[in-house]
């Protein structure tokens, strides 16, 4: 069996299989179908420093081969983070990784140090990149400068792995990536949900509340897998890749790509029992390959 | 109460009316333990229009033949796609799901389950329920017209079925809150399913008469789990989700 350990930043995986923040809520509730410690990584719900209602329903809408999201970051703050959730989660066998979201930058490294102080928190993922909150969020992640201030920021505040998430909704990703490894940045993941909008044709209104929302789903997993190229070849640190992962073939060619590992979203809404049958199918393919370990096909494009 | 993903094999398809099908499942172990008022979310196969499950109300668990009913009004191209469905095939299910309807809080209480349209289908569950654990249903349904009134002959079996159709096809004309039932008699509690502002004028009527009452939701849903925090609705506790703190809420925590 080939080996699928994998490294980023500085953090072991037993396979290349992470979870997409906002997709899996705290791990627990997945519980029931899978053995969450046969998940390589875990990046639970977006965190803010202050607790957050989010958007108002209608929040979800299903597109061709995909949905459209705008719940906007509805969490209950770091300090109920810490105080409730952690320990619940603290003694599951796998990365656990938070996912941090603010509205300014002292925000986002005041919540990044409570965490940084969780001994069973290995790494958080900095969310620069959320399109449904009105202040913050994608608003920091589209410039090279905003970008580059919010990961400084954090990076004083928090001294373990950084992974910073970033949006597609950007005229070059590639700059924005270089300015989040020059900030501090251990590594990156990407894409982040795609801006989008539906209407419903007889109100001759938005369906989503805020009218936007972010999609994700196989469709946009082709510019998310050139992001992730153009991005591992431009940067030196090690790139996480996410966006419409449905099986073993899509993570292969995140892979392939140039990804360090992957995320898996939307897909766990269609089966709660993906992220194992992916890690399992990676492992399927790397042998049928003759590939004694996934490093092995780790950016091994031909192209 | 454990969760399961698994394919379970279609044993009989019915089709109650023109625009419902009935759906019952089977499996070779024996189905797991499932409260009225839960819900399975399906995955529908061949729809490339469908990407997320669909959340759908369990109508009926028959532990003597181990199935599992489902009644489903064909909509939209998914659940058109689960009405072409036959004996044998397989259909994925993610279930049992959410809270259910309460349950006995005391013995002999007369408890009145209000259904609209499709929103019938858990109601068959439940009354089968509050009957075998002490209870005394009574249903009051509504419908359009006679034609959209389901399993009609079932709900008789366990309780008296009071009914209401807008066209007066069957039982007296009106909505549920017209019918002559709710002035003649008085309930120790309500429980409803059904549309929107079939639910709102229920609750309304509860409040007046100051009878306890639960509403069951339909918000839009993917994860059917509480991790993806779409289906959420506004109650006095902030945005809380459907699917799992609900679909059943105390009409007191909405702020409808």
């Amino acid at each position: 069996m080939a080996n699928l350990i994998t490294n980023i930043a500085g953090l072991t995986l037993k396979n290349p299989v992470m979870t997409a923040s906002g997709t899996f809520g705290y791990g627990v509730e997945f519980a029931d179908f899978v053995n969450l410690e046969d998940i390589g990584g875990i990046i639970v719900k977006g965190t803010t420093l202050n607790p957050r209602e989010g958007n108002d329903y209608p929040r979800m809408v299903e597109t061709a081969s995909g949905m459209l999201n705008c719940v906007g970051l509805q969490n209950k703050g770091v300090d109920y983070f810490c105080k409730h959730i952690y320990p619940e989660i603290k003694d599951i066998k796998t990365n656990m990784i938070v996912n941090v979201s603010g509205s300014c930058p002292e925000d986002y490294a005041e919540c990044a140090a409570r965490i940084n102080e969780l001994e069973n928190i290995p790494a958080i993922e900095l969310n620069i990149s959320c399109p449904n909150v009105k202040q913050g969020g994608m608003a920091f992640g589209v410039t090279t400068e905003g970008a580059s201030a919010v990961v400084k920021a954090v990076r004083e505040a928090y001294k373990k792995p950084l992974i910073v998430k970033l949006s597609p909704n950007v005229t070059s990703i590639t700059d924005i990536a270089l300015a989040v490894q020059d900030a501090g940045a251990d590594a990156v993941s990407l894409i982040n949900t795609l801006m989008g909008m539906v209407i419903d044709i007889e109100k001759r209104k938005p369906v989503l509340s805020i009218a936007t929302g972010g999609m994700s789903g196989p469709a946009v997993k082709p510019v998310a897998v050139r992001c992730v190229w153009q991005v591992a070849k431009a940067v030196s640190i090690p790139v996480i890749g996410l966006g419409g992962i449905m099986n073993a073939h899509d993570a292969i060619e995140f892979l392939l790509a140039g990804a360090s590992a992957i995320e898996i979203g939307t897909a766990n809404f269609v089966d709660p029992a993906v992220t194992v049958k992916v890690a399992n199918g990676i492992s399927d393919w790397l042998d049928a390959h003759g590939c004694k370990s996934v490093s092995e096909i780790i950016g091994q494009l031909n192209a | 109460m454990k969760k399961y993903v698994k394919d379970l094999t279609v044993a009989e398809v019915e089709f109650p009316h023109s625009r419902y099908v009935l759906l019952k499942l089977t499996d070779s172990e024996p189905l797991p333990e499932m409260m009225p008022g839960q819900f399975v979310e399906v995955k529908v196969e061949g729809s490339p229009k469908t990407f997320l499950r669909r959340p759908i109300s369990i109508n009926y668990v028959d532990r003597e033949k181990n199935q599992l009913w489902l009644l489903i009004q064909t909509v939209g191209e998914g659940t058109h796609k689960l009405a072409e469905l036959k004996a044998g095939d397989k259909l994925n299910l993610v279930f049992p799901l959410g809270n259910g309807f309460s349950t006995v809080q005391k013995a002999g209480e007369k408890v009145l389950l209000v259904g609209g349209g499709v929103g019938v289908a858990p109601l068959l569950q439940y009354g089968k329920y509050l009957k075998e654990n002490g209870a005394q249903p009574v249903f009051l349904l509504g419908a359009r017209s006679k034609g959209d009134l389901l399993e009609q002959d079932l709900f008789k079996a366990i309780a008296p079925v009071y009914v209401t159709t807008e066209d007066a096809s069957e039982g007296e004309k009106g909505f549920v809150t017209q019918h002559s039932l709710l002035s003649n008699e008085k309930f120790d509690r309500i429980s409803v399913c059904g549309p929107k502002p079939m639910m709102v004028s229920v609750a309304k009527y509860a409040k007046q008469s100051s009878t306890p009452c639960e509403v069951s939701l339909e918000n839009m849903m993917a994860c059917g789990l509480g991790a993806c925090l779409c289906c959420v609705e506004k109650t006095v506790k902030g945005n809380v989700c459907v699917c799992k703190e609900g679909p059943v809420f105390d009409i007191n925590d909405l702020t409808w």
